[in-house]
């Protein structure tokens, strides 16, 4: 044979070895894995909105959203050892989105843990989502991790039980942004008890996941990124070496670093925010935690949203985003400087400039 | 603005030359008796990029041409690169899939190669970055061009003196040193040759002159920028127009037929990759494989099914569509769309179809509209020796 074939060859072997991990990840068999049987892999699929319109017709794009996540989710080799999914999977809380969303994440292979969030919640206080899910809270081991999920979308009892006419209002004004009727998110007394109880009984020394749906920390209160009582959940977390956080519910990639407590949010499946800024009618006070993301394209419907899979290593974990109609990216743990960083944009100067809309 | 000013001088003075052999080949008349076509071939085309390690010269057009279009370069002499991109054809075979040596088939439909030169990517997939690139594939392709490799092709020209100083004269190469870069080099600069604009909707558009097209591709028009929603990927810009964003999307076509086949073929292609398969060979001989379109190049999940968007100019004369040339009609096509990414209504729409893809409500007039108006971006071509194709061939 020719040394063009022979050079051709590498050239293809060479992308195909650059292509990895942001990517399929065939050969995290022998990246990641072979150094360790504890390391492994979980999908996370979050915030798929699935909105009822009438009879049997549901809102078309957020069904695809899901959808397509769900099925290239079983293309992931290895396989995951899990799916998450991290809450939001209706829009307004109702049985049919609940039974719309249950059926297409049905099609997924293996185990699948839910997170509740809060447009599944507060239409009947998750009792629908608990015949289908289950608990709200609970917790798992797996592989030498202890994983926590928590309901971290409830609020003060006054504003669930006694402000309201009916659910169907309560589930509205706890699904509008910038509400002045609205409530801030919180675990709560109850499941606080529970998680020290939960946690006493762990080493201080094993990795320790919990998923929430808002963020564990504060963030933003007029869009509920936010969760009230996050100082308090922080505090019984902070005792332990390794710990991640990971949750929904803010549509974008964040990634934070408190103490000993590493932040990774999860893409939505259905929109992204923040909303392109040619959409703000006013002043926008989002904190600049997130790199900006180059504007949604507002003919893919797909653009700006996306979903992830999860490499376990050696406790820390890794998040590889797949975006589509945008650059893969990746947010790993970085051992020295010992936070979450893009792999790509972690330096200022380094970041993508947001397009300007004319 | 002296500078800005520069290249529109140097390309009204190309005009001028071209103009005193110019007359419309296609026809514009046909569609409209009253319009008269503007006397520039690219009107509606940006600049024809050249690439700074390949600037054109007549000869080495003319040494591409000849290269394009002769048979020895295959394994059974009887492939030319002109096999599917005939001129008499608008570049293209008329086929569905291409036919190669010994009557092989491969899996993909043959894209024109007219204004081919603007493409930022080559082949459905984009696997390739240019022409130059592009012209090396099919040389050594099993099912088209069949020979075992590229020293094949240096052979045969090296038995042709008239190639030998040729290849002399245009790049200052020995027999010894010539490569297949050089030969890729004169195919590629032919190719840049092949540009057409002046089309009706140009004239239209670009010359504001409101009687180049009929009403009904006016109407058609307005639902391509409209309802149609057309334009997000076939993209007309505000002194230009190649109606493509030179991406990759899954719009429902090949990969509904393979469903059920995904989750095996997307192992299957990456362990063979992995283990050195080539992604030309792979894909044009495997039919199944082939839909896994810009997957097979990247390996990204969220490309399983796309492929690259095509130029819409002369389309009329391109038939039959789509990357496995499934559709034989634009209004088929149109019907694709119209049903949101599938064939038949009731089909199932397939799990990775792209965002933007969904049904669009319009009417069986409206479709009619929006095939007329694909047929107002035939090129009034002219200033190439070739006999210029006909709308015959396409039935729609």
């Amino acid at each position: 044979m020719s040394t063009i074939n022979n050079s051709r060859r590498n050239f293809i072997k060479t992308a195909g070895a650059l292509a990895i991990g942001a990517t399929l990840p065939i050969s995290l068999v022998e990246l990641a894995f072979a150094e360790s049987s504890q390391n492994f892999t979980f999908a996370y699929i979050s915030d798929a909105h699935i909105q009822h319109i009438k009879d049997n017709r549901f809102v078309r794009n957020w069904d695809r959203g899901l959808i397509r996540a769900v099925a290239e989710t079983n293309l992931l080799t290895p396989k995951p050892d899990f799916v998450m999914f991290g809450g939001d999977l209706a829009q307004l809380g109702s049985k049919p989105e609940l039974d719309h969303g249950a059926e297409i994440l049905s099609a997924l292979h293996g185990n699948v843990h839910y997170v509740m969030g809060e447009h599944d919640y507060y239409l009947d206080l998750g009792e629908y989502w608990g015949k289908l899910f289950g608990p709200q809270y609970y917790s798992f081991d797996h592989k030498g991790v202890h994983f926590v999920v928590l309901n971290s979308i409830k609020t003060y009892d006054d504003w669930t039980f006694k402000r309201w006419p009916t659910a169907e209002q309560r589930m509205l004004e706890m699904a509008g942004l910038d509400n002045p009727n609205g409530s801030p998110f919180m675990v709560g007394e109850e499941q606080r008890v529970w998680l020290k109880d939960d946690l006493d009984k762990i080493d201080k020394d094993t990795p320790v996941v919990v998923f929430s749906h808002s963020p564990l920390q504060k963030i933003y209160k007029g869009w509920n990124f936010w969760t009230e009582d996050a100082d308090q959940v922080q505090a019984l977390l902070q005792p332990f070496s390794k710990v991640s956080v990971i949750y929904g519910h803010v549509h974008q990639i964040q990634y934070n670093q408190i103490g000993n407590i590493s932040f990774n949010s999860v893409m939505a499946t259905a929109w992204p925010w923040p909303y392109p800024q040619a959409y703000a009618q006013a002043e926008q006070y989002l904190p600049k935690l997130t790199v900006p993301m180059n504007r949604a394209d507002p003919f893919f419907d797909r653009d700006a949203t996306g979903w992830q899979f999860i490499n376990m290593a050696n406790g820390n974990l890794d998040l590889n985003y797949t975006l589509y109609n945008n650059t893969s990216r990746i947010v790993r743990y970085n051992t020295d400087k010992k936070s979450p960083e893009d792999v790509a944009y972690q330096d200022e100067k380094a970041r993508i400039v947001p397009q300007t809309h004319y | 603005m002296r500078y800005a000013l520069l290249p529109v001088l140097v390309l009204a003075t190309l005009f001028a030359q071209k103009q005193a052999d110019t007359k419309p080949l296609a026809e514009p008349a046909a569609v409209n008796p009253q319009s008269v076509p503007d006397k520039n071939n690219l009107l509606g085309l940006p600049p024809v990029p050249i690439p700074a390690n390949n600037p054109q010269t007549p000869d080495k057009i003319a040494l591409g041409d000849k290269l394009f279009h002769d048979k020895r370069f295959s394994v059974d002499g009887t492939v030319s690169c002109s096999k599917c991109h005939d001129d008499k054809q608008a570049f293209t075979d008329g086929l569905p899939v291409s036919v190669g040596h010994h009557g092989l088939t491969g899996t993909r439909n043959a894209p024109t190669v007219l204004n081919a030169a603007f493409n930022q990517s080559q082949f459905w997939d984009g696997r390739e970055p240019d022409l130059e690139g592009q012209a090396k594939q099919p040389l050594i392709n099993p099912v088209e061009h069949g020979l075992a490799d590229h020293k094949q092709v240096l052979e045969i020209i090296r038995t042709d003196p008239d190639y030998l100083a040729t290849f002399q004269s245009v790049f200052d190469v020995s027999a010894k040193k010539l490569t297949i870069d050089h030969v890729a080099k004169a195919i590629a600069s032919f190719e840049r040759t092949l540009v057409a604009g002046n089309s009706p909707f140009d004239r239209y558009y670009f010359n504001g002159k409101s009687d180049a097209m009929t009403d009904a591709q006016i109407r058609g028009f307005e639902l391509f920028v409209g309802q149609g929603r057309c334009v997000s990927c076939h993209t007309i810009e505000q002194d230009h127009a190649l109606f493509t964003d030179n991406r990759f999307h899954n719009i429902g076509i090949g990969i509904n037929q393979i469903q059920q086949d995904i989750p095996r073929l997307t192992q299957a292609f990456l362990e063979a990759k992995n283990k050195g398969g080539q992604v030309d060979t792979m894909v044009l001989t495997d039919k199944k494989s082939s839909e896994l379109g810009r997957f097979a190049v990247t390996d990204e999940l969220s490309q399983i099914g796309a492929f690259k968007t095509p130029t819409l100019r002369n389309v009329e004369l391109t038939a039959p569509y789509m990357h496995d040339g499934s559709l034989k009609t634009l209004k088929e096509v149109m019907v694709h769309y119209n049903n949101g990414g599938v064939d038949k209504a009731d089909e199932r729409v397939n799990d990775f179809l792209s965002g933007g893809i969904r049904p669009l409500n319009l009417t069986d007039p409206q479709l009619n509209d929006l095939v007329a108006f694909m047929k107002a971006l035939t090129s009034s071509w002219s200033g190439s020796k070739y006999v210029n194709p006909t709308p015959t061939q396409a039935a729609n």
